[in-house]
């Protein structure tokens, strides 16, 4: 890796994205994406379901790389660093990068454990509690579990369990978080709890949400970006980016015919 | 829409047919469990005076027997009331021991390999169905080629070890079915919650997912072991049907089993025998259900719901 190509430019976005399209076997999920993200901001992914904005988020993290049919092309620069170059470590990219899946996912054993597991496995092991206090106080959980952290993750409620699991992803300190509908499993008042943490720990990272819910988008994040599916000839659906501007504007002017037909509520 | 179909039959004709399919069902039900406790009955009635040493009570009580000894410690005899069942269940612990000591580590790894790491190809695909046909092949099978493997050419002779190490190949497919099943229920998002902690593929597999899937491997090992303990046929070729009357000391001692120790006492023409061989199958029977109700408690004390 030649460090001096890294721009000072390419330092003050956390992603770069050029041209990549990514596909399962022969058919293309997401074509021709090109986009930069900044750094300490909320960006959201927008757009309907089938649109590519999932898949195109788990290849930030070489999630895709858990899937053999999955190809990247194209680059994805993390902070200067494409991540597909093949001295890349997609555990140490992982560790820098934390995520947030769709569904609460805790591991099935204490509080404690799940936030302690992370720590382990990065050989952060000094000053462990000091550690699970800080993440679930970052994760505005602590209060709610400091006096029970042997509980089973299993028994909190699924706000509470998707906050763990923001707990645990802070918890290794990565400096992206990338966030896959956190919330589409919560109820309203849980969303807003997760959505009020967002707003504080873009503070320390950069933040990446995948969201189908525009107000959500429209009331978290600083940058959006909308995505749509086009049929290709062989009547199958491809992702494509239609607008990536900030959320203010995008909003209010959009200026592609497409994006205000979504943000409407036109269709999708 | 034609109405009169709606109209069809009266309640009284519905309700009779109902009750005549539900007669059927409930007869197919008493008829099972009839044969069973009428066994169960049979067998307890005519061996638990033997099994309790309470010869006061049953079939024999007339019977005075000088120096009575205890079923399950003592000797084998050639006097019916005297003949104690020791022998055979020292081996059937043994080769309890034998099993588990074998069958874990490979059922296990077995499992964890072909469901986790191996890739998925025709060469993957065809072990799989493989397993699964060796699950059905007749358990003599296994005890001739555990008589050529073991006793002629690992030279481990007619012995405990011998009988364990056929018994373990004999319950392994099932074993590693069972535990592919407990790993293939540990849902995939906490595999990507690991990884995406940045664990490797190893400490999410072993640190998370197998920790998981324990109690549901657990519970197929102990099923595979009540069904080890009560074959007859494999161990035939490991010498336990001749009279062996002494317990097993080391691995490589001869042994025989509680299954072949009823089939020998059953043989035998006295009607005192059929006390005796009761007794022994209560024995199997308490061993065999205990399992089977140990297996049932771990897998609802430990069931997770994801």
């Amino acid at each position: 890796m030649d460090t001096k190509s890294i721009t000072k430019n390419e330092l003050q976005y956390v992603f770069t994205v050029k041209d990549v399209s990514i596909s399962y076997d022969d058919f293309i999920a997401v074509k021709n994406v090109s986009m930069d993200m900044f750094k300490n901001n909320i960006t959201a992914f927008i757009g309907p379901s089938g649109c590519g904005k999932s898949t195109l988020i788990r290849s930030f993290n070489r999630m895709n790389d858990l899937i053999p049919s999955a190809s990247v092309q194209g680059e994805i620069k993390y902070q200067g660093i494409n991540l597909y170059d093949d001295d890349v470590d997609p555990v140490q990219v992982r560790r820098r990068i934390g995520m947030v899946f769709q569904k609460p996912n805790p591991f099935p054993k204490s509080i404690k454990e799940n936030i302690t597991f992370g720590l382990k496995v990065n050989n952060m092991t000094d000053n462990l509690d000091d550690r699970i206090e800080k993440a679930l106080t970052q994760a505005a959980l602590w209060d709610e579990v400091k006096n029970n952290l042997d509980k089973n993750a299993l028994d909190l409620s699924g706000g509470q369990q998707q906050r763990l699991c923001i707990a645990r992803t802070i918890a290794v300190e990565p400096d992206t978080i990338l966030m896959d509908e956190p919330c589409s499993a919560l109820d309203p008042v849980a969303t807003k709890k997760i959505e009020d943490l967002m707003q504080s720990l873009v503070q320390d990272f950069s933040i990446l949400i995948v969201t189908h819910n525009m107000q959500q988008a429209s009331r978290v994040s600083d940058y959006c970006a909308f995505f749509t599916t086009k049929a290709t000839e062989d009547g199958r659906r491809t992702g494509e980016l239609v607008e990536y501007s900030d959320t203010k504007s995008m909003f209010t002017n959009p200026s592609e015919i497409l994006t205000e037909e979504y943000i409407s509520g036109r269709f999708g | 829409m034609n109405n009169s179909q709606l109209l069809k039959g009266t309640k009284k004709e519905r309700e009779l047919k109902e009750l005549a399919f539900l007669s059927i069902l409930y007869l197919c039900v008493t008829v099972a469990i009839v044969t069973l406790m009428t066994l169960i009955y049979d067998v307890v009635s005519t061996g638990y005076n033997r099994l309790l040493s309470d010869y006061e009570l049953g079939l024999i009580n007339k019977v005075t027997i000088d120096n009575p000894k205890d079923f399950l410690t003592s000797l084998d005899s050639r006097d019916p009331l005297k003949a104690g069942i020791g022998p055979a269940f020292a081996g059937t612990i043994w080769l309890m021991i034998i099993v588990i000591a074998a069958t874990f580590p490979l059922g296990a790894g077995a499992a964890i390999y072909l469901q986790e790491f191996a890739p998925k190809n025709k060469l993957t695909r065809f072990i799989e169905l493989n397993l699964t046909n060796l699950a059905g092949v007749p358990s003599v099978i296994y005890g001739l080629m555990g008589l050529a493997v073991f006793v002629r050419l690992a030279g481990f002779g007619r012995s405990v070890l011998s009988g364990g190490l056929t018994l373990t190949l004999l319950i392994l497919p099932v074993v590693i079915v069972a535990s592919r099943e407990a790993l293939k229920a540990v849902p995939d998002t906490i595999r990507q919650g690991a990884l995406a902690l940045g664990s490797t593929r190893f400490q999410a597999i072993f640190r998370q997912v197998v920790p998981s899937a324990i109690p549901g491997m657990v519970t197929g090992m102990v099923l595979g072991l009540s069904r080890a303990i009560g074959e007859t046929a494999p161990l035939i070729f490991m010498g336990a049907l001749t009279y062996v009357n002494y317990y097993p000391v080391t691995p490589l001692s001869g042994f025989t089993a509680i299954p072949i120790q009823v089939y020998n006492w059953v043989g035998y023409p006295q009607t005192e025998w059929k006390n005796t061989s009761s007794a022994g199958i209560m024995l199997l029977l308490g061993l065999l259900l205990s399992m089977n109700a140990l297996a049932l408690i771990i897998r609802n004390r430990f069931e997770k719901d994801w």
